[in-house]
């Protein structure tokens, strides 16, 4: 960074690309053709979720688009299938394929959002704790350890039947997908936390930090532009991981029926739906978006691998 | 060793006390308890004086000294939903849950735990690649799918293995009730003893492969093998027993969680234990059950970590004398 200080800005963004390029890190993802895949695989993925309003074939929630009479069309390829239904509809006519692109869109938001939260909350709390230190530090990493104590799909589950008791069965709708996140995040956080203290108590005792302290600059600032960007590295890793476990855990959630409505209906949604006509022989609703939430998962664990062994320098 | 037990004692206390905090401020503030219990036709001083029976007037401290008092007596008064006592609702519910979970940990183990010194001792054999990638795969599945998927082949296609229920249970004592000594209860067990212990499964496999991994490149076991002891006491005696601190502290672990994960479980199979009556409570706010809940769960998953910290000095004897001047 320091000796590329003098030049001028656009040699600088040519020389950032040709940095990248040349990069450690870029040469192992080049060379691991499981993680390129799956790197297009999430891609895919996520520009089918942000584009689903313009490039889905029909629009599940437009009621004008649904007849009744073209519920539960089999998939092309099997008897009565219709061509208009690649991947069949569901028991109210609904095109599994759009259906399942909205449904994506959805279970991303919410693990995107979900994993923001934490990550905020974490990090905020980790640097606080590693900073401070004393008891304000004691009191952060009791409440970690007890929490840890619990699998976070129980919290995330308990959090959110109690906000649901608190919000009432009226607003229940509305606020679903933001009761859903804010449990998904909070049941998440301590990973981040406990990381970010650990590198924190590293950097605190170095010399620039020290310097920074010399001069006057408030902690706080101290904290959020000098020692933040040294600890974000293992961050990032954790997020990655994290966010295939956040969209299992919204998955779960909304399965089991706690999570986001049926008028909204993510991919655990979808399966649920589904899962009340595998008996009767329409196994095309609840396994497509199964195959689409694990394809998905398997890509970001995929990609979240790679970035552990690609950032972890014990490895090179 | 002492002081490091006691002190993981007074950390689970702790824990409990926390929970139990957590539980009384759900049971008093969300939603009025006495709202709950009654109808609409109650009058307001009916209502008051219900309050004052259940002695919601009394201070804060005084109310949730007795909470604590009834939990030690597992009593958390009646569920909203069904109006009789939580405990006989759980107690009845219990038996189901427990021995699922213990088949399915019996399943991870025996199966995780050989293939993962497998696939440690055989790092680039082909068969070892298929076990990694199976693992990979399972980790990426939801619960519910795996849970889905399985009865979509052997339930609905093949028509091997019922997909809901417990089949026929036998009633042991007065209030335990088993599914393992009938055909129906025993083939009712397979396909939700499979879908929540594989991902536990995975788990000991990957984490043996990689302490084994370690192990053998060891010094020791050099020397046993230039020694020339067999290969299978090598492996399953030197180099196994010392990747089983880590195992033991996961499966420790993974032993609660599996408890937690049997909500999912038991809501896909219809498998009628207490995490499936729990779920039915979050979804009505049912909040004495919900509390209940809570309270046994955390109260066995304290136990088990601390009895993960008593197996270590069992296991593992250097701590013994390490730790014992702390």
């Amino acid at each position: 960074m320091t000796d590329q200080t003098l030049n001028t800005g656009e040699e600088k963004a040519k020389g950032r690309i040709a940095r990248i390029l040349d990069s450690d890190i870029f040469h192992s993802f080049i060379k691991s053709k499981v993680t390129v895949l799956a790197a297009i695989v999430t891609l895919v993925f996520m520009l089918t979720a942000l584009l689903a309003p313009w490039i889905a074939p029909h629009n599940p929630f437009d009621l004008a688009q649904i007849s009744i009479l073209d519920a539960r069309v089999p998939p092309v390829g099997m008897e009565w299938s219709d061509p208009r239904f690649l991947l069949g509809t569901d028991d109210q006519g609904r095109d599994m394929l759009s259906g399942i692109m909205y449904g994506m869109r959805i279970s991303l938001a919410v693990g995107f959002l979900s994993v923001g939260f934490a990550a905020v909350l974490g990090i905020f709390l980790g640097l606080v704790s590693g900073y401070v230190g004393g008891r304000t530090d004691a009191i952060i990493m009791r409440i970690a350890e007890i929490q840890l104590t619990f699998p976070a799909i129980l919290i995330a589950l308990l959090i959110d039947g109690v906000a649901n008791g608190i919000v009432g069965n009226l607003d229940r709708e509305k606020w679903a997908i933001w009761i859903l996140t804010f449990s998904i995040g909070l049941s998440f956080w301590v990973q981040y936390a406990r990381t970010v203290r650990g590198s924190t108590m590293v950097e605190k005792n170095k010399e620039y930090v020290q310097a920074a302290r010399v001069i006057g600059i408030p902690s706080f600032i101290i904290m959020i532009r000098h020692v933040l960007p040294n600890v974000m590295g293992p961050v990032l890793v954790i997020a990655t991981i994290n966010l295939a476990l956040a969209i299992i855990t919204e998955a779960t959630l909304s399965f089991l029926g706690v999570g986001v409505p049926a008028t909204q209906p993510s991919l655990g949604t979808l399966i649920r739906i589904g899962n009340d006509f595998l008996f009767s022989g329409e196994w095309w609703i609840a396994i497509f978006p199964g195959l689409a939430l694990a394809i998905l998962v398997l890509a970001v664990n995929l990609l979240g691998d790679w970035l552990r062994d690609a950032l972890n320098p014990k490895l090179r | 060793m002492f002081g490091f037990i006691s002190r993981r004692l007074v950390m689970a206390l702790v824990v409990m006390v926390v929970v139990a905090l957590i539980s009384f401020l759900l049971f008093r503030f969300v939603g009025d308890p006495v709202n709950q219990m009654v109808g609409i036709e109650t009058t307001p001083e009916q209502r008051e004086a219900l309050r004052e029976r259940l002695g919601l007037n009394d201070p804060i401290i005084v109310q949730f000294v007795r909470f604590i008092m009834g939990a030690m007596q597992f009593d958390f008064g009646n569920s909203y939903q069904f109006k009789q006592p939580v405990a006989d609702l759980i107690g009845k519910r219990l038996p189901a849950t427990l021995e699922l979970s213990l088949v399915s940990a019996i399943f991870a183990l025996v199966v995780g735990v050989p293939m993962g010194v497998y696939t440690g001792l055989n790092r680039h054999s082909p068969l070892s690649k298929f076990f990694l990638s199976v693992s990979l795969i399972g980790v990426s599945l939801p619960t519910f799918f795996i849970g889905i998927l399985l009865i979509f082949v052997f339930s609905v296609t093949l028509q091997w293995l019922p997909s809901f229920g417990r089949g026929e249970v036998v009633e042991i004592g007065s209030w335990w009730t088993t599914g393992f000594l009938t055909l129906s209860g025993l083939k009712a067990l397979i396909l939700p003893a499979i879908t929540l212990g594989l991902f536990q499964m995975t788990l000991i496999m990957r984490l043996i492969r990689a302490e084994m991994l370690e192990v053998i490149r060891t010094d020791y076991i050099k020397f046993a093998r230039a020694r020339g002891l067999p290969n299978r006491s090598i492996n399953f005696i030197h180099a196994l027993k010392n990747t089983m601190v880590p195992v033991i502290t996961i499966t420790g672990l993974q032993l609660g969680s599996i408890i937690a994960f049997a909500i999912i479980t038991e809501t896909v199979f219809q498998w009628p234990g207490m995490g499936l009556l729990f779920l039915q409570a979050v979804q009505n706010v049912d909040i004495p059950i919900m509390a209940a809940y809570l309270m046994l769960t955390a109260f066995i998953f304290v136990v088990i970590n601390l009895a993960v910290d008593i197996l270590y000095f069992v296991i593992d004897p250097r701590l013994r004398t390490e730790r014992s001047g702390l």
